[in-house]
């Protein structure tokens, strides 16, 4: 539930932003690149919250927590090694709270993601171009935070490993891309000794289940404007159900399908500003949160090898 | 071309890293614990005070069959027959059951409680259903195995084994039937030799006992608990260890005593500590009559309070008059009181100010949904240190008990003293008060935390000595981490900690004259 949240950052911010939600413009989980030397950082937020959840496969409310809510305040970049290969990195800043109930919220800085970004590929086929990426991702904790709070804890403080096929397709202004992503989870370590799943375990340990990612994203792209619609699939290789009224657990089996939209505006005047909003909503769960989230971030762009010519705006990938 | 080459390069680089670089198995702490190897093999705890039992031959056991009839020459084939093709999985459970019957035991009772300890959603109306314990696969599963319900099943279930074992080493002196390894040195022997005498088999005591206890205790997993049952008797056949009819006659005393304390559970009024809502309004009439504010349920909707009768129950070290003349702790501080407010204050300064060394001690005693227990958490700090103490299987027992007895009776003085006062949480009294836990769904005054813990460091304490400031230590970080958690006041810890080394100290007071010291 919260966990869902907190999840769906930790899945973000670790493994990629590959919520929609999430899906800022330059960011590991699309198939726009950052010029050579051209450095694109910007801050973000984000709101999300749920009133219903998944309790293993069943949908139901808590009276008890009512809405949770998870905001993030972070901060995104996206540095061009070449024009071909991008390095990205994201780091937030985490608030939890639950409107109802006696439960108190907590907040703090989450994980550190790092991402490399390459484009392996690009070719003409027929009246537009395809391209093809590879991207390699490590997150890792940058604090010592709670994760078996479940559904409030800010993050699962898991270190992930991630790598990910994607394909993009753009004719004129319209575009197509599409990627599967694996995400290792390391085990992670909790305050009690010993803790029950489906079987009672005796270790402060947690076997974390990996996770897999699909993303397909569609809609209209040129040097000034992006505005696609996104459909994303987390899904927990491996974990358990929350059983009937338990709380959640960081190694639940915590899947979700989102819908949501993507606006990214390169400002006229200023066009190494850049300007990115969304949001999604989950259409499908289980053993998380039915979040619906919206996020808004401004992204400005430095020409770090000194030239004057770098703008905010995109790359095009044909 | 090259790009492409170079892009699966990285690809598979990356992918076989994930893979390769990591195995995720985790160890439990106890899963490769040595085989009991007792120092001491208690020779005389045929001579040892039992609880319940007038006396160790009240059921009495059958002498043994020759060792050189044909039926036991025919179960010594048994044993070679196991041992001359041993499969992985078979030695493993020899490996696992050889660490000591009670203590394999215990964990397993340890296992069902978490499963069981969750709190039954609500019906559509607003009420909440009851678990039947004549109907225990229906939803709420029967038992709702919450702290008090948990204290209980660990008391009886480890007094039962305790009483059984003290007939069975009678028997043993008596009969002094030895081992199949000393009848016939060509039965290998896959576990440390003893020459205590096997007759009845105390594995087998223990496993009858636990058996014929959880029929009561956890009616529903009746068929992981039998599945355990065969694992464990198979195991000491497979070791070596015993005959077929050393474990026969163990298992079948070990019912027996433990169907005593079945009756003795039946009739120690838990079965109606749910109470009903004549009672839940009687409760907070009669709080308010007091001029106190009463205890109100925090949770929506509106959930009865936990078992409002369970001081009512039978206790195992003491009388009920003893309880309310000498235990029960004196009022709290009138919630009018500018004391009150004083410690409401403080919690509200714990709510609002965590810190990570704060959370981890929260956490790591909370203890609470889906867990053990708090005295769970006692068994399994008291096991871990018997597993070192090289303990006799009987010897396990008479401690366990000693300390699950305690818990039990803490149990029964701390849900007396809630009801008898029924004192408000302070999130109640102050909604600015969140907690750093969940908020136990009944009245504040003592912490029931408190008083388990300090019941247990007290007896273990005794038990083992040179752990004792250890367990002081940790008590006084449990009770601490409830403060911490915004869930009880000041005044809720220390006279919790008070009443916990009071009920203590009565099982110390049976442990010097059990005869075991």
């Amino acid at each position: 539930m919260k966990k869902i949240l907190r999840q769906n950052r930790l899945i973000l911010l670790l493994i990629l932003f590959l919520q929609g939600g999430y899906s800022f413009a330059q960011t590991d989980i699309d198939a726009i690149m950052m010029e050579k030397n051209a450095f694109c950082v910007g801050p973000m937020y984000s709101y999300s919250s749920w009133k219903n959840y998944w309790e293993g496969t069943l949908k139901r409310d808590n009276q008890n927590l009512g809405r949770v809510s998870t905001q993030m305040v972070g901060l995104m970049g996206n540095y061009g090694i070449t024009r071909n290969l991008n390095a990205l990195f994201s780091a937030p800043y985490v608030i939890t709270k639950a409107s109802a109930g006696t439960l108190h919220g907590l907040k703090g800085i989450q994980d550190l993601s790092l991402f490399l970004k390459l484009r392996a590929l690009q070719k003409k086929i027929g009246y537009g171009r395809l391209s093809l990426f590879g991207i390699g991702g490590v997150s890792f904790p940058l604090s010592n935070y709670v994760a078996d709070y479940l559904p409030l804890s800010i993050g699962l403080h898991s270190k992930t490993a991630s790598a990910r096929i994607m394909v993009d397709y753009q004719r004129g202004n319209l575009f197509v891309t599409g990627s599967a992503t694996y995400v290792y989870r390391d085990n992670i370590k909790i305050d009690r000794d010993a803790y029950y799943t489906t079987e009672m375990h005796y270790t402060n340990e947690v076997r974390m289940p990996d996770g897999a990612n699909y993303n397909f994203r569609a809609g209209f792209r040129n040097q000034r404007m992006i505005a696609e619609v996104i459909l994303n699939n987390w899904t927990t290789l491996g974990g358990f159900d929350i059983t009937r009224n338990n709380m959640p657990f960081p190694s639940n089996k915590m899947n979700a399908t989102t819908v949501g939209i993507n606006l990214k505006y390169v400002l006229p005047p200023l066009p190494q500003l850049s300007i990115v909003a969304g949001g999604s909503t989950t259409v499908a769960g289980r053993n998380m949160g039915q979040a619906t989230d919206v996020y808004g971030s401004f992204f400005y762009v430095f020409n770090l090898a000194g030239k004057k010519k770098s703008t905010g705006k995109t790359t095009k990938t044909n | 071309m090259k790009k492409i080459i170079f892009f699966l390069v990285i690809l598979i680089a990356a992918t076989s890293l994930l893979f390769v670089a990591c195995n995720k198995n985790i160890e439990n702490r106890t899963d490769n614990t040595a085989a009991l190897n007792p120092a001491n093999i208690d020779l005389n705890a045929g001579t040892w005070k039992p609880v319940l039992l007038i006396g160790p031959t009240e059921f009495p056991v059958a002498a043994p069959i020759a060792t050189n009839s044909p039926d036991y020459i025919a179960q010594i084939n048994e044993i070679k027959t196991w041992q001359a093709d041993l499969t992985g999985a078979e030695q493993a459970s020899v490996k696992y059951w050889s660490a000591g019957a009670v203590f394999r035991w215990n964990e397993i009772l340890r296992e069902l409680v978490a499963k069981h300890n969750l709190p039954p959603y609500q019906n559509p109306d607003g009420t909440y259903p009851a678990p039947n314990a004549n109907n225990p696969l229906a939803y709420p599963q029967f038992p709702f195995a919450n702290p008090p319900y948990a204290a209980r099943a660990y008391a009886y279930f480890s007094a039962a084994q305790y009483d059984a074992l003290v007939a069975a080493w009678y028997y043993k002196m008596l009969y002094n039937r030895p081992a199949p390894y000393t009848v016939d040195a060509t039965v290998n022997v896959l576990i440390p030799k003893s020459t205590l005498p096997s007759y009845p088999s105390e594995d087998a005591v223990v496993e009858g006992a636990a058996v014929e206890m959880l029929k009561l205790l956890f009616p529903g997993d009746q068929d992981f608990i039998q599945q355990k049952a065969e694992e464990h008797k198979r195991a000491r056949i497979i070791a070596g260890a015993n005959v077929r009819s050393d474990i026969e006659a163990g298992e079948l005393l070990g019912k027996q005593v433990a169907q005593k304390f079945v009756t003795r559970a039946r009739g120690d009024r838990a079965g109606t500590a749910g109470g009903n809502q004549t009672v839940w309004t009687q409760l907070e009439t009669d709080c308010i009559a007091r001029g106190e504010v009463p205890w109100i349920s925090q949770e929506t909707p509106k959930r009865p309070p936990m078992l409002p009768l369970f001081g009512k129950v039978k206790t195992f070290l003491f009388d009920s008059l003893t309880m309310v003349t000498q235990i029960r702790p004196a009022a709290p501080p009138s919630t009018s009181s500018q004391q009150f407010k004083d410690e409401t204050n403080e919690v509200l300064y714990y709510s609002q100010n965590p810190t990570r060394e704060r959370m981890r001690i929260i956490q790591f005693w909370a203890d609470g949904v889906a867990t053990f227990t708090p005295p769970g958490h006692w068994n399994a700090i008291a096991a871990e240190d018997f597993l070192k103490q090289n303990f006799s299987e009987v010897r396990w027992a008479r401690n366990m008990a000693l300390l699950n007895m305690a818990e039990m009776d803490a149990a029964v003085v701390c849900w007396d003293a809630k009801f008898t006062y029924f004192n408000p949480r302070p999130s109640q009294v102050d909604p600015r008060i969140k907690t750093l836990t969940g908020l136990p769904n009944f009245p504040s005054y003592i912490s029931g935390h408190s008083i388990f813990s300090a019941a247990a460091a007290t007896i273990l304490g005794h038990i083992i000595p040179a752990r004792a400031t250890d367990y002081t230590n940790m008590a006084t970080e449990a009770e601490m981490s409830r403060l911490y958690g915004a869930i009880h006041y000041r005044s809720d810890i220390e006279k919790g900690f008070t009443a916990g080394v009071k009920v203590g100290n009565y099982a110390i007071q049976r442990a010097v004259t059990d005869g075991a010291e």
